[in-house]
């Protein structure tokens, strides 16, 4: 093809960003939640304290946290049923490793019990990797197993009950986990935005990236280009785990105990979280700060059922589900107009 | 191939067309793709539509079939102007489409296929006795019998074509438009299905035939009308045009040289030596070799084993056997190890296994060869632009923004697409699966000039393909696969369609030759 004539000039580049160009479908969690904000505001003006907004940043951590794993296993075209349950078990082994380590030092005792959380993360990562590539099944089924194990691991351990820290000291020496602050910004928040920006870094700017959305996008396209499919999507289930992990290490300090009903239906919240954030749930796309957004506002829509005295606050699981459907209206309604 | 229609008087040319187009414009947004396009369909006759990608032929063919609406001019079914509102409009006045992909649900029947959404029934339940009944009438009539209840998941691609077909035409019709209904189809099921549109167009019907090939446009048609960059350019007796002529229309310039002239081999040592190379259920005990700058050619009918056997040597599927590069022998279990050792293998699926057809095209372009755009953990991005500007020029891509997607480029711009996403890896040996299906004619021309500069430039090439023609005019040798084996090789004056399909169906050469 070397021998056609003067190809058409092309501009030496990359072609400028349009207006046109900008993808609407990026846009509209960021808009949605600036006017559930302004609906909040309208609803009890309470809602704009920073008192009160710092408290929804803080409590909105978990799932935000678990919701970027959750973005990288969904972007490859997985998905992670189990993340509720793995956090109940995480949480319930670190504090059972509190009540029982010979570490005599607080500080030390807490590292090793983090280590070993995030370890056991990990592990649980791995094991929903393995099923889905060495055992070739769907991940539905894989994490929706491991979803009944993991939980049940955790009852088992607790002995039908809860486990709590039983060192008043060591809660006290925690307790800064999720309620201190750094130069006035709680520490969720900062937990947060580090995981944002190390997810987004990994997810945009890496040669791993590229190869998670390449397999969510065609598996076999990705495949005949030399990715090893395999080992990606067991990579995005491993940070699916570390990401419940460090949510699990902010988590413990605020209540300082595992039951059976500890993350209870943080699975739906996740995934509610990166499709409203713009993720295509098919794989493909993937947008990390789309899914920090769409954690936000679920967050900020209880928040706000809390404030107003119009909805019970009963319903926030109805209104959630709600805005998971309509987000999908909408997206799909933006995608036609491009 | 049989000449199906020229001793057919090509409808009456006196009637009153039964489809007619006069003055027919289309536009999206500001780019217009068809101008005054005029047209007329005769009770009867075979009116192939030919054209380059982009010509606009399935723009005409949408519009005839109501997908979509004229900007300007009319259409007129017996005289009578008429405005569809829609595809389903079109048929119920009796224009039905058979479209080009399969569009039918695997795992029914064909019976079921056939009368899905029109299901026959018996007061409140299904009359399945009828439409097995009528479902294997309908495929008889088409010229093959094929059970009513079996599966189509079961069946071969160019019978999954003939349920199509068959399920177009269970409404009743008096115009069929074929959208390149050959396009994944062997010579002897293209043949078959020629047969069938002989019998529909001796019914009366009028058959608008879409297609590529220009050797079955010749064979099957009585009229054709060639489109170039959306405009009418001709409308011909068939009779009295040869492919040739045809090519010279719809490029707009002389085509006497569609293939680049070969270069001479140095028979050095072999760069692949493959033996007793065996894929577990599609090609046993393959043993080749080849040569820097050759061009290998692999022929055979669909379901030969040819994809598979290449598929199985650069470990993409199960496969075991000798692989020798450069005399060292080796194994791949994946691309990457392939890729590694210099062998790139371009998939005949290029829009399921080639290109992310949702992802832009500098992803596309890099995906493969990523590692060589990173600096420390990231992704040099002006490099991947970079990149992406060096390959519109160097492969003639033709886009009009280099922020589309893969899948909204045509069908030859996305195989130059795929060359360029190799190409970077800078192989020694490139396999191309099915280089120009689907593609037009002066592209087609484009990538025979590049495979033969590969060629010269001292690289091996395999081309595997089911068009005889392009084998025999790019290839220094062809070897032939029939039922998962190598049947022989043919090469230098022995090259010709007659010698291939010897090999290639195990007739004898008297039958082959008659079939030519």
């Amino acid at each position: 093809m070397s021998e056609t004539p003067a190809p058409p000039k092309m501009a030496n580049t990359k072609p400028a960003r349009r207006w046109q160009d900008l993808d609407l479908r990026a846009l509209a969690p960021f808009v949605a939640l600036a006017v559930l904000m302004a609906v909040g505001y309208l609803v009890n003006s309470r809602f704009i304290d920073l008192d009160n907004l710092s408290n929804v940043l803080a409590r909105s951590a978990f799932i935000a946290t678990i919701a970027v794993g959750a973005t990288f296993v969904i972007t490859a075209g997985g998905l992670d049923l189990s993340v509720g349950s793995m956090a109940a078990l995480i949480a319930g082994t670190m504090i059972l490793f509190f009540n029982g380590a010979y570490i005599t030092d607080g500080y030390g005792l807490l590292a090793t019990g983090m280590v070993l959380a995030v370890g056991l993360g990990v592990l649980c990562g791995v094991a929903n990797g393995l099923g889905v590539t060495a055992g070739r099944l769907e991940p539905f089924i894989v994490t929706l197993g491991t979803m009944a194990i993991y939980r049940s691991l955790l009852i088992w351990l607790a002995d039908g009950g809860s486990i709590a820290m039983k060192s008043l000291a060591l809660r006290g020496e925690y307790r800064p986990v999720y309620f201190g602050t750094i130069f006035g910004v709680p520490f969720p928040v900062i937990v947060i935005i580090a995981v944002a920006l190390i997810g987004a870094f990994l997810l945009y700017r890496t040669t791993f990236g590229r190869h998670v959305m390449a397999v969510g996008s065609n598996e076999d396209v990705a495949r005949y280009s030399g990715i090893s499919v395999g080992r990606v999507r067991m990579l995005t289930y491993v940070i699916q785990g570390v990401c419940v992990a460090i949510a699990v290490l902010v988590y413990v300090p605020r209540l300082g105990s595992a039951t059976s009903t500890t993350g209870l239906g943080w699975e739906l919240q996740a995934i509610t979280a990166v499709v409203v954030g713009g993720t295509a749930l098919r794989g493909g796309v993937g947008r990390i700060w789309g899914t920090i957004c769409g954690a936000l506002i679920l967050e900020v829509i209880g928040n706000i059922m809390v404030l107003s005295n119009f909805i019970s606050e009963n319903l926030v699981g109805a209104v959630q589900g709600a805005i998971i459907i309509i987000a999908m209206l909408v997206q799909r309604s933006l995608a036609r107009r491009t | 191939m049989p000449q199906h229609g020229n001793n057919h008087v090509g409808g009456d040319s006196q009637a009153v067309p039964v489809l007619a187009a006069a003055g027919l414009s289309k536009s999206f947004g500001s780019i217009e793709v068809l101008s005054g396009i005029a047209l007329d369909l005769r009770a009867g006759e075979v009116h192939a539509i030919i054209g380059e990608n982009g010509a606009g032929k399935s723009t005409l063919m949408k519009i005839l079939a109501g997908h979509l609406q004229p900007s300007q001019g009319t259409l007129s079914i017996d005289g009578h102007e008429v405005k569809f509102t829609g595809p389903v409009d079109a048929e119920q006045r009796g224009i039905v489409l058979v479209h080009q992909e399969i569009l039918l649900a695997p795992h029914l029947t064909v019976a079921q296929n056939i009368f899905l959404g029109r299901e026959i029934r018996r007061g409140l339940t299904l009359d399945d006795r009828t439409m097995n009944r009528r479902a294997a009438e309908a495929v008889h009539e088409l010229g093959a019998d094929v059970e009513p209840t079996r599966v189509v998941e079961r069946l071969s691609i160019a019978l999954r074509q003939l349920v199509q077909i068959a399920r177009a035409l269970a409404v009743p019709h008096r115009v069929v438009i074929f959208d390149e209904p050959t396009a994944s189809l062997t010579p002897v099921e293209t043949d078959a299905l020629l047969k069938v549109i002989d019998t529909i167009r001796a019914k009366g019907i009028a058959v608008l035939y879409i297609s590529h090939r220009l050797n079955e446009v010749k064979a099957i048609a009585d009229r054709v009308t060639v489109l170039r960059d959306g405009k009418w350019i001709a409308t011909r007796e068939a009779a009295a045009l040869e492919p040739i002529d045809m090519a010279r229309l719809m490029v707009g310039r002389d085509m006497a040289n569609l293939y680049p002239p070969k270069s001479q081999v140095t028979q050095a040592k072999p760069v692949l030596e493959i033996e007793g190379f065996t894929v577990p259920g599609h090609a046993a005990n393959a043993r080749f070799s080849l040569h820097a700058g050759e061009i290998l050619g692999f022929a055979g009918l669909i379901g030969a084993g040819r994809t598979e056997l290449f598929e199985g040597l650069l470990g993409l599927r199960p496969g075991s056997g000798t692989v020798r590069v450069g005399g060292a022998a080796t194994a791949f279990h994946n691309a990457r190890q392939a890729m590694e050792a210099g062998i790139v293998y371009l998939s005949e699926d290029r829009k399921g296994k080639g290109l992310l057809l949702a992802q832009d095209l500098r992803t596309n372009l890099t995906l493969a060869a990523l590692d060589r755009f990173t600096s420390g953990l990231l992704i040099d991005k002006a490099k991947e632009w970079e990149a992406l500007n060096r390959a519109f020029g160097q492969f003639d891509i033709r886009a009009r923004s280099k922020s589309l997607l893969a899948g909204q480029l045509s069908g030859g711009n996305q195989q130059k697409l795929l060359l360029a996403k190799m190409m970077l890896l800078e192989p020694k040996i490139v396999i191309i699966d099915e280089p120009t299906r689907g593609i037009d004619i002066g592209t087609k021309e484009q990538i025979y000039r590049f495979i033969a500069s590969l060629a010269a430039s001292g690289k091996a090439v395999i081309v595997i393909s089911s068009e005889m023609q392009e084998l025999i005019g790019v290839c220094h040798r062809i070897l032939v696969m029939r039922n998962g084996e190598i049947a022989g090789e043919v090469s230098g004056s022995a090259m010709t369609e007659a010698e291939i399909v010897v090999h290639a169906t195990g007739v004898s050469r008297e039958v082959a030759n008659a079939q030519i």
